[in-house]
């Protein structure tokens, strides 16, 4: 009865993480269907978002830009101004690494982009471990109380309630950018069938840099969220997440970026509900249980075309 | 001398390492070097085999212990029987249900899979004794080599310092020995099999699988025989690891560094050549243990030492990709090649 009598709180924590799992799903979505590999590099390029913002705010901080919290929210202005410097560096980070590597890789198969993926993952990793420790960082060390909502019990508080808000915005204005967009437009041709695309005009290679600097976007956000979701960060806030971003996206169906929304927020709420019932440390594991059952079931996903 | 005998003693423990690191290469270069499949749980593989390997040869479980389970006390060689069908085992069921799909599948799969290891090692105390790990596992011979070594000096206290400071590691010098013969050995089965027909289809999926399919081949079947071999081997060098080291934990096994150097030195050493994959064990190995002078020449903190060693490691990788994909060795030439 105990047990029970959690879980509808736990289905709002697993909305939470899903909508961050969400985030870095639809990211990876994007970049496997327009690009073509899984990038495993994805994780720490959200980590990446997540100390650029966590230095420009301690910057900012010291310019003394002001940082009142905004109404019930543990942060104000100086915060979301780091955030929204640190979504667009970490673009332009993730542009020039492709740019660097994977533009040059490409001609040879997946598999080679995906073992370069590792490598620049580990190579970020520990470039954030080099200069910022392993230990954790806090953005802002101010405990803040939770709501409770009258008549369920449930408690949430504001800064998860701005997380899931930014979610829902962030997922709109990318469909509303897939769907009307002419960049949009050309991102799906491109991802529907590549070569054909080219053949009626369209530019892959710009396609390509808008797949990263939405993918980036994305990255560098979901980070950052997690980062206040967590109240901390560290090196491996990413890649601790990525095995339940790459379920959320293959039991979405992989490559389908509306499929990894629907995957996220499947994941969030199973990992969380579970901890009612095993030990919280196996919330990765269940993310990949599901994964493989899923594989089993139907590989294209929940939302996959047949093939 | 005393510096030369220190040298002596690294070079022999380093070769250990080298070696046990080149039993990995060589079954990645199975799945990876012959068949195309990206395995990236390794460390996984590893850490199961050292297990499997520990629970069978290790003592019962003490009054201390968490675990209620295991120690069977059984020879040297079971315990590597162990590791490898154990490994064999867990590779097989990865591979039934993504080795029909893109191989992106099997790459997260292989994750999950050495994520879900890491974290049963962790948790299940029952079984692995939890973060204290298992302890006094029995090197093979250890008793009769390094005792009757110790006898002898023992008894001969005129003898000079060095003799003392190199004999004192002798045990040392035999499982190198022991290791180089079980490298061998599986080099030799691995080099007779990849020229057998049966690799000669392994390397025509890594080539075309759709035309392997065409011609009448199960692919999927040969795509598993061949994980599962390589898993298999994985888990002997997790044995190998285990009898060495008397002692493991899950601290013991990094979840992606151990697999990602295992990747360098294959993709360094020339993926697809079984020769190409032990010289990388040995020149990547070399490598990473030659970066751990950057701590005592540059003004680094132990943990920033670290980091700045796998970003080498990593760059290495980025470059070898970028500029000499097929490593140091070429794979030997494909008899589709010949007119």
């Amino acid at each position: 009865m105990d047990i029970l009598s959690r879980i509808p709180q736990l289905l709002v924590y697993g909305v939470i993480s899903g909508s961050i799992l969400s985030l870095g799903g639809i990211g990876v979505s994007l970049i496997y269907s327009i690009i073509g590999f899984s990038n495993f590099a994805y994780g720490d390029m959200m980590a990446l978002g997540a100390y650029i913002a966590l230095g420009l705010f301690s910057l900012f901080v010291s310019w003394s830009i002001p940082n009142t919290p905004l109404g019930p929210l543990s942060f104000g202005f100086g915060f979301i101004l780091a955030a929204i410097f640190a979504i667009g560096l970490t673009a332009v980070a993730v542009v020039l690494i492709d740019r660097i590597l994977f533009n040059r890789l490409r001609s040879h198969s997946s598999v080679i982009l995906m073992m370069s993926s590792i490598g620049v993952a580990l190579a970020l990793r520990n470039i954030l471990q080099f200069f910022w420790g392993p230990q954790p960082h806090y953005y802002i060390e101010r405990i803040q109380i939770a709501t409770v909502i009258p008549g369920l019990g449930i408690r949430i508080k504001p800064d998860q309630v701005f997380i899931i808000l930014v979610t829902i915005v962030l997922v709109v204005l990318v469909h509303a950018f897939l769907k009307y967009t002419k960049m949009g437009k050309a991102m799906r041709a491109t991802a529907d069938n590549n070569a054909l695309a080219r053949v009626t005009g369209i530019n892959t290679d710009r396609v390509i840099v808008w797949t990263w600097v939405i993918g980036g976007a994305l990255a560098a956000t979901a980070g950052i969220l997690a980062g206040i979701e967590n109240k901390f960060i560290t090196p491996e806030l990413g890649w601790q997440m990525l095995l339940s971003i790459f379920a959320a996206v293959v039991l979405g169906g992989i490559g389908n970026p509306y499929g990894a929304i629907v995957g996220g927020m499947v994941i969030g709420i199973t990992e969380e509900v579970s901890t009612a019932f095993i030990p919280t440390g196996y919330k990765p594991a269940v993310a990949f249980i599901i994964m493989i059952l899923m594989l089993i079931v139907k590989p294209t996903g929940l939302l996959g075309k047949r093939r | 001398m005393d510096t030369l005998i220190g040298i002596i003693n690294y070079v022999v423990f380093f070769a250990i390492t080298a070696g046990t690191y080149g039993i990995l290469a060589l079954g990645l270069n199975i799945q990876w070097g012959y068949t195309g499949l990206f395995n990236i749980g390794i460390a996984g593989f590893y850490a199961l085999g050292a297990y499997a390997a520990a629970l069978v040869s290790g003592p019962p479980p003490s009054a201390w212990d968490g675990r209620i389970f295991g120690g069977f006390e059984l020879p040297f060689l079971a315990g590597l029987l162990a590791a490898a069908v154990v490994c064999g085992i867990v590779a097989f069921l990865i591979g039934i249900p993504t080795l029909r799909l893109r191989s992106d599948y099997l790459a997260i799969a292989t994750i999950g899979i050495a994520e879900t290891i890491r974290l049963v090692l962790k948790n299940e105390s029952w079984l692995t004794n939890g973060v204290w790990g298992l302890q006094q596992i029995p090197s093979p011979f250890y008793d009769p080599i390094h005792g009757g070594v110790k006898a002898f000096l023992g008894n001969h206290p005129d003898l000079q310092g060095w003799i003392h400071g190199l004999f004192s590691k002798a045990y040392n010098w035999f499982y190198l020995f022991l290791v180089l013969a079980i490298l061998f050995v599986l080099y030799l089965i691995v080099e007779r099999l990849v020229n057998s027909p049966w690799g000669r289809v392994l390397k025509a999926i890594r080539e075309d699988e759709d035309a392997v399919a065409m011609s009448g081949k199960n692919t999927f079947s040969f795509k598993l025989q061949a994980l599962v071999l390589g898993a298999m081997i994985m888990g002997i060098g997790g044995g190998v690891y285990a009898y060495y080291a008397r002692f493991i934990s899950p601290a013991s096994f990094k979840p992606l560094y151990g697999t990602f150097l295992v990747w360098v030195m294959l993709i360094l050493g020339g993926s697809g050549n079984n020769r190409g994959a032990i010289l990388g064990s040995f020149v990547v190995w070399g490598i990473w243990a030659g970066t751990d002078f950057l701590t005592e020449y540059f003004p680094f903190s132990a943990t920033q030492a670290a980091s700045l060693r796998i970003i080498i490691i990593g760059v290495l990788l980025e470059a070898i990709l970028l500029w000499r994909p097929q490593g140091l060795l070429q794979r030997e030439r494909k008899p589709s090649k010949t007119p």
